[in-house]
């Protein structure tokens, strides 16, 4: 048993007009002061102007936004009483907008005790709209919110299917306006979602048909998006790529990449999608290692040639660092400019963060405590895994 | 070694006994302070219930019976389903927190400890899985 969970996706030019049809009286956008300065604040405000909604602004999420922040836009919405939320940016204001919703339904529950485990009682006062703007998170339809512990340096997979958005606007006016880098880290982070997704232990037939086409698009239009911004079939598809990769890991969890990703960015601040997609290569290398080769079935759905499963498999190993290395990011964790002997005095914290990381759980092969520090140890240098 | 019956007092004692030989475990379980009722729910020819009581504790399982009176105990976290989906869950075809997340399994408690131990939770399922197990159905 088990189930795929998906809001409704208004989808394509001109999806954010659709926030003018809905039915309520007052809404609060969560947001950055990033996504203030950009004008989309003022887009999302006058399409609910028209639906005679009123409005206010929380835009004081920061990026891997803490425990703390997701308290203090509870309480303006609890003092505000809206009835639609909407969660405006990439990950980070979506994530804390789910969070929010979460914490103004159930005041009682800590942050962290937003969990899949027990019924919550969510959706009696508001709806949740999440509006994206970055082509990568999957933010928009998952029902995951990672939230930054500062006490314990920690960064918390929480989420409950209940905080699942009612509404996903994906609208791609608003990835035009990425910058290059942006555009690489936020692509390679879906790309990282649905390879994952494809081919972690839980994997079911529903997933697996979003994360192939995701990844299809993401080798096809991710490298015209970074080269030309303005190229607006790529940006497009890539947010719909975006989209379709957090449908596949959504329900069916990311696995390996994402808990050591996770890890490194609680520690040294990584951005996300460049910590999860540099670790993707190494994971891809331990799992096959291992005989894994579920990764052939991508390598053949994308046309790579190959003979037989293994072959395959280390076709599109290769095809994933190629596709980083194309788009000028980085491949080791030296070369983010973190220093040796800083890593060997947080390793012990790394390792602690990766085991207990709820994303490590679906993986393929789960690494030991001598493994995963090999693992961090082999993607600092850039070595190929060779156990 | 012979085998022994799920949810009965060597099956419980062999646990606790892996438990306590892992390593794995303790590093995992180290900060952890709470003990369990595992209850495994009457199902075809499991007729009563059969209470598990489990005490963890940094690391270490410092006591692990069964319960004929439920009320023997009041433990932090209590986690329950039907037998077949503990024999599932005990010989690793089903996730334990695939199971708990699609009902199949029930969990109370602290929710926000349970979340954070992700280690310790794996390592106690690896524990189960090398029991040599018999079931009843």
């Amino acid at each position: 048993m088990w189930f795929f969970s998906s809001p409704q996706i208004v989808f394509g030019e001109g999806a954010l007009s659709y926030l003018a049809q809905i039915q309520g009286k007052r809404a609060v956008i969560i947001t950055d002061e990033q996504m203030q300065k950009l004008g989309f604040v003022d887009l999302v405000k006058e399409q609910l102007a028209q639906a005679n909604v009123e409005t206010r602004v929380f835009d004081q999420v920061e990026p891997e936004p803490c425990l703390d922040t997701v308290r203090r836009g509870a309480l303006m919405l609890c003092d505000y009483e809206p009835d639609w939320i909407i969660g405006l940016g990439g990950g980070s204001p979506m994530d804390a907008a789910k969070a929010m919703w979460a914490l103004y339904e159930r005041p009682d529950l800590p942050p962290d005790g937003i969990n899949p485990l027990e019924y919550l009682g969510l959706g009696k006062k508001a709806k949740l709209v999440t509006v994206s703007t970055t082509s990568g998170t999957g933010s928009e339809v998952t029902w995951f919110t990672v939230l930054s512990d500062l006490n314990e340096k920690r960064k918390l997979g929480l989420g409950s299917r209940e905080t699942l958005a009612t509404i996903a606007i994906v609208d791609p006016m608003f990835a035009m306006k990425m910058p290059p880098r942006l555009t690489a880290d936020t692509g390679l982070d879906a790309l990282t979602h649905a390879i994952e997704g494809y081919a972690g232990t839980w994997h079911n037939d529903f997933a697996d048909a979003v994360c192939l086409k995701a990844i299809e698009l993401i080798f096809r239009f991710l490298p015209l998006a970074y080269r030309n911004g303005d190229d607006a079939e790529a940006r497009e598809k890539m947010h719909n790529a975006a989209a379709l990769a957090g449908l596949g890991f959504g329900n069916s969890m990311a696995a390996l990449a994402h808990a050591m990703g996770h890890s490194l960015g609680a520690v040294f601040h990584v951005p996300h999608g460049r910590a999860v997609s540099l670790f993707l290569p190494y994971t891809m290398e331990f799992n096959a290692n291992a005989g894994n080769y579920r990764y052939a079935d991508i390598a053949k759905f994308i046309g790579l040639d190959g003979l037989g499963e293994q072959q395959l498999t280390w076709q599109l190993i290769a095809a994933v660092r190629d596709l980083a290395i194309e788009l000028d990011s980085k491949t080791d964790l030296m070369s983010l400019g973190i220093a040796r002997d800083d890593l060997n005095k947080s390793m012990e914290h790394l390792l602690v963060n990766a085991e207990n990381d709820n994303q490590i759980v679906p993986s393929s092969r789960q690494p030991d405590r001598a493994e995963l520090r090999k693992l961090f140890e082999y993607a600092y240098e850039g070595k190929h895994i060779d156990f | 070694m012979a085998k022994v019956k799920f949810g009965s007092a060597e099956w419980i004692q062999a646990l606790q006994n892996d438990l306590n030989a892992s390593q794995a475990y303790e590093e995992a379980a180290k900060t952890w302070e709470g003990d369990f009722y595992f209850i495994v729910d009457p199902e075809g020819a499991i007729k009563e219930p059969i209470y598990l009581y489990m005490d963890l504790w940094h690391g270490k399982c410092r006591d692990a019976f069964v319960v004929t009176d439920k009320n023997a105990k009041t433990p932090a976290f209590v986690m329950s389903g039907p037998y077949s989906k503990w024999k599932k869950v005990v010989t690793a075809q089903l996730d334990p927190i695939q199971a708990l997340m699609t009902g199949q399994l029930k969990l109370k408690g602290n929710m926000v400890m349970v979340m954070k131990s992700v280690k310790a939770a794996q390592e106690i399922i690896r524990s189960c899985t090398r029991i040599d197990t018999e079931f009843e159905m």
